[in-house]
């Protein structure tokens, strides 16, 4: 898991909407300036755009064979970054490989994320038995080494892109919901949380639309490199045939299957770990970025 | 002390327990038949459900549970499916290939990381601590797996200068044989715990430089190499062994990775060749195990940290 999944979580206190604003514009001119950042930004724009054009882009059908092709290397006409085992076009893997580790890594922090979020504040506002129910079990899921507890899912959900998906989001949940709970506890002993209490407003409203807007920037900074760690253990448990299965153009089943052939053909494991390692140093470098940003006491 | 001791060791009772019922519940959730499995396709119905109930499959599943939990306390891990023969005895083996690699994937993690660290934090923004920073986030950004193979094709297939795969070449014994089948897989399994070693080791640094005891040192005219050895370094490393701990977790689980790229025959290549051959027990087991011995690496950290900091079990 990451590390800012981990790290202690950042409150933003204070929540007039000016003030909010304000610090919004902040952190994006100090985001700005993080020239690193920026240009990770700019890379996940053009990867992101690659992978939803991908029909339009990918000059070749990714399951299409042709055997008369096969494991030509990079620089053959109509196969600028060759072609695999079954003359599959690897360009065209890679841009629709692309299309679903966005989706996996974007969609698995979605779902680990509104569910974290959900757990941690019930667990943080309401306190009590349901604290202390929610936290023994999220101890029991923090006791499993997080890729361990993947594996575990997918062995009893069984291999699929699908349920690799729904392993490494389950997986993400814990910290999600540490993360939470610690702001929240800290969050309802604030004079504008006991002011609402006392004019009556009730708890889904003082949860909705005063504690959870002051959880976002760490929630923001966790996601952006929970992405990067999704994408990367989506990627292994495919690697490890328990994701998405072949023919499928995923980065990690081409990885795979890629390394069967290192003898002869050393661009089918190069270029899909490539892509996959420069999506997840680009996400990393953003988080980083974000998390100066969004409270540069962290800097100094 | 002994008494923060035993709160933990006490503390680690019920989780333990639902670590065993959470593996219990999730191979029970898995599709497919035990049974079945077991006796293959063309079974008839009575064997099945003599074996069904043979194996108390047709019990409720609290029973299931408490009569599995038993037989785990007394040392009966049940039998592999696929290689019919007690899982325990097989998976400590496996586990103890694995340690191998786990134990010096640390020592090199911590033996680059904290100097790493430390260094980069006394060059706090200059050129070299960003240098090293870059590397780091690289480091940790990188696929275990993808990594692995690069390592395999540079230094086993093009300068061939170590061994590609596996833990003994054929018809070799001798332990500097298996030192250099280790030394791919270990560097490959490190490198992601360095980075982060590092950059914990560096935050950690510049936090205890900023003391004001490290300026009162400064100020007496105390050696700078002398501030950083004697006055900072002790200090700042405390919550890095948090880190080395929390390593252990990502080793444990990049373990699994790697043991696939090098055909290593640990616990990580037992456990998923059993997940493909569907042989629950021996992967209920291996899971049992890894995630048992995580717990406990836990315990040592936060005992080794209360004993190093006295803040810890006072708060407590």
């Amino acid at each position: 898991m990451s590390q800012a999944a981990k790290a202690t979580p950042v409150v933003q206190r204070g929540s007039p909407a000016q003030a909010g604003r304000s610090q919004t514009r902040d952190a994006l001119r100090r985001l700005r300036r993080d020239y690193m950042a920026v240009a990770a930004t700019l890379f996940l724009v053009l990867v992101a755009l690659v992978s939803i054009l991908a029909p339009l882009l990918a000059p070749r059908d990714p399951i299409e064979t042709n055997l008369s092709q096969r494991l030509v290397p990079i620089g053959t006409p109509g196969y600028p970054l060759g072609a695999d085992e079954l003359g599959r076009d690897i360009l065209s893997r890679l841009i629709w490989g692309g299309r679903i580790s966005l989706l996996v890594g974007f969609s698995a922090v979605m779902v680990a994320m509104t569910l974290g979020v959900i757990i941690g504040l019930l667990a943080g506002y309401f306190g009590r038995w349901a604290d202390s129910l929610i936290m023994r079990f999220i101890d029991i899921l923090l006791a499993f080494p997080a890729i361990l507890l993947a594996i575990t899912i997918v062995a009893s959900l069984g291999p699929g892109l699908r349920n690799a998906m729904l392993a490494v989001a389950i997986v993400g949940i814990p910290y999600y919901a540490r993360i939470v709970r610690g702001n929240v506890l800290s969050l309802r002993e604030q004079e504008f949380v006991q002011a609402a209490r006392v004019i009556g407003a009730p708890d889904a409203r003082i949860i909705f639309r005063h504690i959870l807007p002051n959880t976002l920037a760490p929630l923001i900074v966790a996601a952006t490199l929970d992405v990067g760690w999704m994408i990367m253990a989506a990627a292994g448990l495919s690697f490890l045939g328990l994701g998405a299965q072949p023919p499928t153009a995923e980065w990690g089943v081409m990885l795979s299957t890629g390394r069967q052939f290192i003898r002869n053909a050393l661009h089918l494991s190069i270029l899909p770990g490539s892509a996959i390692f420069l999506v997840v140093l680009a996400l990393n470098f953003l988080g980083d970025g974000l998390r100066d940003a969004l409270d540069p006491r962290l800097r100094e | 002390m002994t008494r923060y001791v035993a709160r933990r060791v006490l503390s680690l009772i019920p989780v333990l327990l639902g670590v065993t019922l959470l593996v219990f519940l999730v191979m029970k959730l898995a599709p497919g038949d035990p049974a079945q499995i077991m006796l293959g396709p063309k079974a008839t119905e009575t064997s099945l459900a003599q074996l069904r109930h043979e194996l108390g499959l047709d019990q409720p599943i609290a029973v299931q549970y408490a009569r599995w939990l038993g037989h785990v306390v007394q040392g009966d891990w049940g039998r592999s499916i696929q290689l019919k023969r007690e899982v325990l005895p097989f998976i400590l083996d496996r586990y103890r290939n694995s340690a191998y690699l786990m134990i010096l994937a640390v020592l090199l993690a911590c033996s680059v990381g904290i100097p790493t660290g430390i260094i980069s934090a006394i060059r706090q923004y200059k050129l070299d601590d960003r240098v090293v920073m870059v590397i780091v986030l690289m480091g940790f950004s990188m696929p275990i797996f993808w990594l692995g193979i690069i390592m395999q094709i540079v230094f086993a297939l093009k300068l061939g200068i170590l061994p590609v795969s596996g833990m003994q070449s054929p018809g070799q014994t001798g332990l500097p044989d298996q030192i250099l089948h280790l030394i791919l897989p270990a560097v490959a399994l490190a490198t992601g715990a360095t980075a982060i070693i590092a950059r914990m080791t560096r935050s950690s640094m510049l936090e205890v430089i900023h003391q004001d005891y490290i300026r009162t040192a400064r100020a007496k005219g105390l050696d700078e190499r002398l501030t950083i050895s004697r006055h900072a370094l002790k200090n700042a490393l405390i919550p890095v062994i948090t880190v080395v701990g929390l390593q252990v977790g990502y080793l444990l689980g990049g373990d699994i990775l790697i043991e696939i790229v090098f055909s290593y025959p640990g616990i990580g290549l037992t456990m998923v060749n059993g997940i493909l051959a569907r042989d629950f027990p021996l992967v209920q087991g291996a899971i049992l195990l890894v995630a048992s011995s995580y717990v406990l690496v836990n315990l040592a950290v936060d005992v080794a940290y209360a004993y190093l900091d006295p803040r810890i079990h006072y708060e407590h």
